[in-house]
């Protein structure tokens, strides 16, 4: 009997893994398969679809939506450099002069993120208003013109997309920093690297997994966002998420968004390849 | 190494004394400084919502300051058209949350106590939802519901936040799982407990402080998300959808009410982890001290 058992132990982590791995296969897998076959379909949503093999739909969805694809990349490109930008400072200070507020500091900085994603993102509408308590004063104090405005321009959009993006990056580069061995700095110190070269030659260089996976984890979200785009902005800062969305809920104009879906992962996966061998991390899936 | 340990002699005995000058001393304020403001910039959005939350505007939009009052955390108790969505959204979290910690718990513990065939590409199964934008996940499910026929509710929003979940799950419990001494399993088991036994007694306690980490998580992505409920809902609204749905209209007070209520409570559950896992750490450490 415990001979069996015991032979029969190699089953055990496929039993774990069994109920998660299918859900993911059947929710996950088989609906991108799906997906992809309607993108090759004709039909509409009344008459039903066949299966036609129209890979012409691709070029056709591409060239009519190009506008809207390179805006996506243009703001994701511009939000990912300006939240490290922004966040790798406070990923630094929280991690080498955090002391013993280092937990305190970084719950600060994640607490904003447990509202909704919505009702921040109306905030910063709020915030960002032509009339609003900043804008407004300014005007009243004769500061700005009347007829300045943020509000329904691309800097409103890609402003909502770095905040509500922003802990996606201090947190991995948080982690990558934390991890470093203070006494490398101290040793570059000690050989007269100036605290400049010994952030530039050492810490830095150390905290690249960091800052990849943080590139990562902003980039991606942000090209394929239509909730800024939506609140924020305006016709002409329609992203392409905005697109596949209307196409797929107001249209009905599956075959169409399906595509254009596929084009986005597409492009997403080609990016962030050409990106790890720019910065040579091949740490994407482990950690 | 010499030169190392000659710096080191040198520059120790006047360090008593020694004042850096004052720009070394404004420049060592630089980083802190900049973090206090980073942190005011990531709480500004919340400070206008619970501002706005006590406003009294008249009409439905809620730009200008006109007022304050409590009248709004009063109201929304008996309006089912908020309180509906909120439910919603409620039992879509505790469900979704309760299935996706129980399959990411047992994947976790897969992949770090077992050697396997299959492992890699587990985990890259684990990663992809992780790395793949919300949008596709949404739009290919409404793909596979739309050509299975299913119509989409209640059942089929839990579906996905489950599998939506399971990775961050997953995450969260590995990193946990990383720094576990197999030793403590191995003299329980050397002295004489069985393997439930002591997976009861001795795996369970310690990795429970990871697994509701996880599903904090898991909660908190579930009950905010907006983008691939939008796609799976039909006809029902979640709490996410009624904001999205009422903003267009201008945001009336009662959107902040909820925000502010929803920022209270997770602030209170973080507060509630911290203190009780100083209290843990607290009571691991006194023993030790002990010679």
């Amino acid at each position: 009997m415990t001979a069996v058992v015991r032979r029969l132990r190699w089953v055990v982590p496929y039993l774990f893994l069994l109920p998660g791995g299918l859900w993911l296969l059947i929710f996950f897998v088989v609906p991108m398969a799906v997906m992809a076959s309607i993108s090759l379909q004709t039909g509409s949503l009344g008459t039903g679809y066949t299966l036609t093999w129209n890979f012409g739909i691709y070029p056709e969805a591409i060239s009519q939506f190009a506008t809207q694809f390179l805006r996506s990349f243009e703001y994701g490109i511009i939000v990912t450099i300006l939240t490290l930008l922004i966040g790798y400072p406070i990923a630094y200070t929280i991690a080498f002069r955090g002391g013993r507020a280092k937990n305190i500091l970084l719950l600060l900085v994640i607490l904003p993120f447990f509202t909704s994603f919505i009702i921040r993102t109306l905030a910063w509408k709020l915030i960002l208003a032509d009339q609003g308590f900043i804008l407004g004063t300014l005007k009243s104090w004769g500061l700005l013109p009347d007829s300045f405005g943020l509000i329904a321009t691309p800097i409103s959009v890609i402003s909502g997309l770095v905040y509500n993006f922003l802990p996606f990056m201090v947190l991995p580069v948080y982690v990558a920093i934390e991890k470093i061995d203070q006494r490398l700095v101290e040793a570059a110190n000690d050989l007269y690297a100036s605290r400049f070269q010994s952030f530039l030659r050492v810490t830095l260089p150390l905290s690249m997994p960091g800052v990849f996976a943080g590139s990562l984890l902003t980039f991606i979200p942000s090209v394929g966002d239509f909730v800024n785009a939506t609140i924020l902005g305006s016709r002409d800062t329609t992203m392409i998420g905005n697109v596949i969305q209307s196409r797929f809920l107001d249209f009905n104009d599956f075959p169409r968004a399906s595509a254009l879906g596929f084009v986005l992962m597409a492009a997403i996966l080609a990016m962030v390849l050409v990106y790890a061998r720019l910065v040579g991390s091949d740490e994407l899936t482990s950690g | 190494m010499t030169a190392t340990t000659m710096t080191l002699a040198a520059t120790e005995a006047p360090v008593a004394d020694y004042r850096p000058p004052l720009r070394a001393r404004l420049s060592r304020l630089v980083l802190p400084v900049y973090t206090a403001l980073a942190v005011a910039y990531l709480f500004l959005p919340i400070a206008v919502m619970i501002a706005f939350s006590f406003n009294n505007p008249r009409g439905r939009q809620n730009i200008t300051w006109q007022g304050f009052t409590f009248q709004n955390y009063l109201d929304i108790w008996s309006r089912p058209d908020i309180t509906n969505p909120m439910l919603q959204s409620l039992i879509v979290a505790v469900v979704s949350t309760i299935l996706a910690t129980i399959l990411g718990t047992l994947i976790g513990l897969a992949l770090t106590r077992y050697r396997f065939v299959g492992r890699n590409t587990t985990n890259i199964l684990i990663f992809l939802p992780m790395a793949t934008p919300e949008i596709i996940m949404g739009a290919s499910l409404l793909s596979l519901w739309v050509s299975l026929g299913v119509s989409r509710s209640l059942v089929t929003i839990i579906i996905a936040h489950v599998m939506f979940n399971i990775s961050y799950v997953v995450v969260t419990i590995r990193a946990r799982l990383q720094g576990f001494d197999r030793g403590l399993e191995e003299a329980a088991m050397d002295l004489g407990a069985d393997e439930w036994t002591t997976f009861r007694k001795v795996t369970f306690p310690l990795i429970f402080p990871g697994i509701l980490a996880a599903a904090l998580l898991a909660f908190a992505l579930s009950i905010d998300d907006y983008v691939i409920t939008s796609f799976v809902a039909g006809k029902t609204i979640t709490f996410p959808l009624w904001v999205y749905g009422v903003s267009r209209l201008g945001v009336p007070p009662e959107v902040n009410v909820l925000g502010t209520m929803i920022f209270v409570v997770a602030f209170l559950a973080i507060a509630a982890q911290v203190l009780w896992q100083r209290r843990q750490a607290r009571r691991q450490l006194i023993p030790s001290r002990a010679p």
